[in-house]
This record gives C-alpha cells, structure tokens and sequence, in this order.
C-alpha cells in the first residue's frame, strides 16, 4: 500500500477498542469528554463496573428523555443511571477507592503523554485561564492502569506522543496505555511499543508523527 | 429536648460573620445548600472563604449567586470553571484562588473533621500545585503532605432530617456533604423532609446527628434537569 492512503480511527473506533480491552470484573473511571464514550462498547456478555468520582459505583446508561433522574449526576454534572448492584457513597470513600489503588483502570483525555507515562492533560498555562484540576490529578496517581483516548496530533499537527511533557504535569510516570486515532501504544521501560496501528499508516509515517522514538513488539 | 431544628433560614444562619471560612456541600446540581447561601448573601456578610468543589454555576443561583454579590474574598476549590460570576472576580484581582485535586480536597476536610491535622498523599506529587509543599517518600513512592480542612460553618444539603440531625441524602447528592458536616464547627442542614426522631431506620443514618447543629426545613424539591449526554460524547 501507498503511504498516505490510511484513514484514522474514528471516535466510535477508539472507544470500541478501548471497551474489547477491558477485562470482565474491572472497576473503571471514565473522565469526561470522549472517554465516556466507552461505556456503549464493553461487549455485552462482560461485567464491568463504572465508578464516578462524585459518589456512584455501577453507573448505567445515559437515561431516556421521559425517565431522567435529576437527583443522579456525573463528573461531568450530566445525568446518568444506575445498574442492579450500584451504590452511592461520599467524595472522600470515592477518592479512597480511586488513591487506594481499588479502581482497576481510568481512562482519561491528554494534552501530552511523554514516553516514560508522565501525563498532562489538566492546564495549558497556569496564566491564560482559570486553573482547573478537577479528579485527574487523583485519578492517575492513584489508579493502576491508566489509559489515554487521544488523537494522535494537535489540531495544528503537533505530535502529543512526546519524549518530555512541555505542559503542567497531571501526574509522573500514570499512563500504562495510549489509544489514538492512529495506534494502540504500551507505555514500557522502553518507551511507546506500538502494539496495533491504522491500516496503510507506514512506521515511518507514524514515527513522523510522535515526538519520541517507537518501538514495536 | 434536643431540638436542632430552627423555625426559619434566618435562624439557622445567625451568628455567621465577616471573615468566616464556610464549606459548601453540592456536585453539579445537586446536594447544593442553595437557599442557605441565598440567604448568607442577603446577610450582606463579607470576607468570606468558601471551600466547595466548584466555585458555582450560573450566576443567579447559590454560591454563584454569593460570590456575584461580593461576599466571597477566597476560593478554595478543585473546579472553578463554569461560573461566569467566579470568572469576573478572579479577572479582576477581586477573589483568591487555591486549587486543591478534587480528592486531596475531599481528604483534607475528612481529616478536618476526624482530628487530623496532616496526612501524606501521592496525588499532585511533581506537578506545579506540589509548590510549597513538605514531599517525603515512604517505600519507593513519593507523598505530599496536605493539611486537614476545618471551617467555622458548613452549609449542608440533606434529603431526610430529624430534630437530632441524623441525616440522610438522595442520590448523587451525598457528594461532599456528609463530610463537610463533620468538619464544620457549626454544621447548617438545609433538609428536604424533617421527619420525626426515630422514622429513620438507624441503618439508614448517613450523617450522625452529632455533626449537625442547626437544621432548617426547605423543601425546596427536585434538582433541575443537567445536561444529557450525547452518544457522539458531546452534551447537549
């Protein structure tokens, strides 16, 4: 195949890989943005548990327009439902179960993944808004896996897979995973071993695009 | 008799002054104390610290409404986005700032209530908001030490009270609440329902009474309705 002849991943694509990796009997945290969309692609005869920072395990679907529970809201103040088996609980058990490890995955949003896992993902600046940081300084300190739905370049084409974070760092040495619109990538003592890319995308042509060096399994 | 319940907001709000730290329980729309900070705002105190996980929503409603009043002179929070009053205050040099990691945040006022004056935590070690801050490592990793979070007032949202103050909340509501009702020295209850002492199952008790000092019937009814996620993971 020609180089240039690939087309990348689409959205529904990442979250669809995403959920056909997650494991049966995980408790998993998805932030805000494009990581909720995987909650609609774990395969259906899997069991995993959705964990909200504000206070639910076992969070369901988003609700029909008519059977809206306005007492039920979600990291991102949306409102959800909740699976048989749920429970709700306070902000500081929720953080207990995210920093004490008990969460098996969160799968968050980036700014920039530097080749050793350190994340930024929560400010640009400290200057040109107001600092926001929200759970996801807790979350990727505190959770063992910690996966990124990202594309794979800014919008302007700047490579977001980096050798060292230029942004504030979110937390040193978190991502363990990295799904882009252009490749699944381990985060390893090596550095980013692509384990799957986009059909007709060249290693060169990947290479091109991250700012560190690849490996492959 | 123990009675805690007051007859009406402006009783369970008196004695609060200039300069005083106050919690504030809520997660998006809901568990928020919104009618006790509406009231705190015609009070017309100021100086305020609030300690809450945003710094409000829209400007017309509670603690939005609060800081567009000009009452608060520090936030100390994890989210202060979404709040266009908080936004022209902070612009304008008119409001302090402390971001806190939502769940350091929510440890720091656990331990404030439990006793607790510091604790080491791994969250935000390496980044900027570890400024200033004593790091030291236990076993491999390195911890930040984060102080416990106290105030002179907490302002709660409850679903169910009785005249002791046993609580218990609905949903998502629970978010900050419980805690900030421990580490409050004066703990507030806005309460939906004031049942009798004794109509909640001990099981059910959420809150102790024993953190509660004043509560106030405002059965001010459902949330309103949030954005709904979308399946593109948008939100409309």
């Amino acid at each position: 195949m020609t180089a240039g002849t690939y087309k990348p991943w689409g959205k529904l694509d990442i979250a669809r890989r995403v959920g056909a990796d997650i494991p049966e009997g995980w408790y998993v945290n998805l932030g805000i943005g494009l990581p909720t969309l995987v909650a609609d692609h774990i395969p259906e005869d899997r069991e995993v548990v959705f964990h909200s920072e504000n206070g639910i395990l076992g969070m369901g679907p988003v609700p029909a327009p008519d059977e809206v529970d306005t007492w039920l809201v979600n990291a991102g103040k949306e409102n959800v439902t909740l699976v048989p088996g749920a429970a709700l609980f306070h902000h500081a058990d929720s953080f207990a179960m995210i920093r004490g490890g008990h969460l098996d995955l969160c799968v968050l949003g980036a700014y920039e993944v530097a080749q050793n896992g350190d994340l930024a993902n929560w400010t640009t600046s400290l200057n040109d808004r107001v600092p926001a940081v929200g759970g996801a300084m807790d979350l990727s300190a505190g959770v063992r896996n910690v996966w990124i739905m990202t594309t794979h370049t800014t919008k302007d084409g700047q490579p977001k897979l980096v050798e060292r974070c230029g942004y504030p760092l979110t937390a040193g040495k978190a991502v363990t995973r990295v799904y882009s619109d252009l490749a699944v990538l381990d985060v390893t003592a090596r550095g980013f071993v692509v384990t799957d890319m986009v059909e007709g995308l060249t290693r060169d042509e990947l290479q091109k695009l991250t700012a560190a060096p690849l490996h492959y399994a | 008799m123990i009675d805690k319940q007051v007859e009406d907001v402006a009783q369970a709000l008196s004695g609060i002054t200039d300069g005083a730290s106050v919690l504030v329980g809520g997660f998006g729309a809901v568990g928020q104390p919104n009618v006790l900070l509406d009231a705190l705002g015609e009070m017309g105190v100021k100086n305020l610290t609030v300690i809450a996980n945003n710094a409000g929503f829209e400007p017309d409603i509670g603690l939005g409404r609060l800081i567009g009043r000009g009452c608060v002179s520090k936030m100390i929070c994890s989210f202060p986005r979404g709040s266009s009053s908080f936004d022209t205050f902070y612009r304008a040099g008119k409001i302090e700032l402390e971001v806190v990691p939502q769940g350091t945040l929510a440890e720091r006022i656990r331990a404030g209530g439990a006793g607790i004056p510091a604790f080491y935590t791994p969250t935000g070690v390496g980044t900027q908001l570890a400024a200033g801050k004593e790091t030291r490592t236990f076993g491999k990793r390195d911890y930040l030490l984060e102080h416990g979070l106290a105030a002179d007032i907490a302002l709660v949202e409850a679903w169910e009270a009785d005249r002791w103050g046993n609580l218990t909340f609905r949903g998502s509501g629970r978010n900050f609440n419980p805690i900030m009702a421990m580490a409050g020295r004066l703990t507030v209850v806005q309460a939906q329902h004031v049942v009798p002492l004794g109509a909640i199952p001990p099981n059910d008790v959420v809150t102790p009474g024993i953190f509660v000092d004043r509560v106030v019937h405002v059965p001010c009814g459902d949330p309103p309705i949030a954005k709904v996620a979308t399946a593109q993971g948008g939100t409309k």
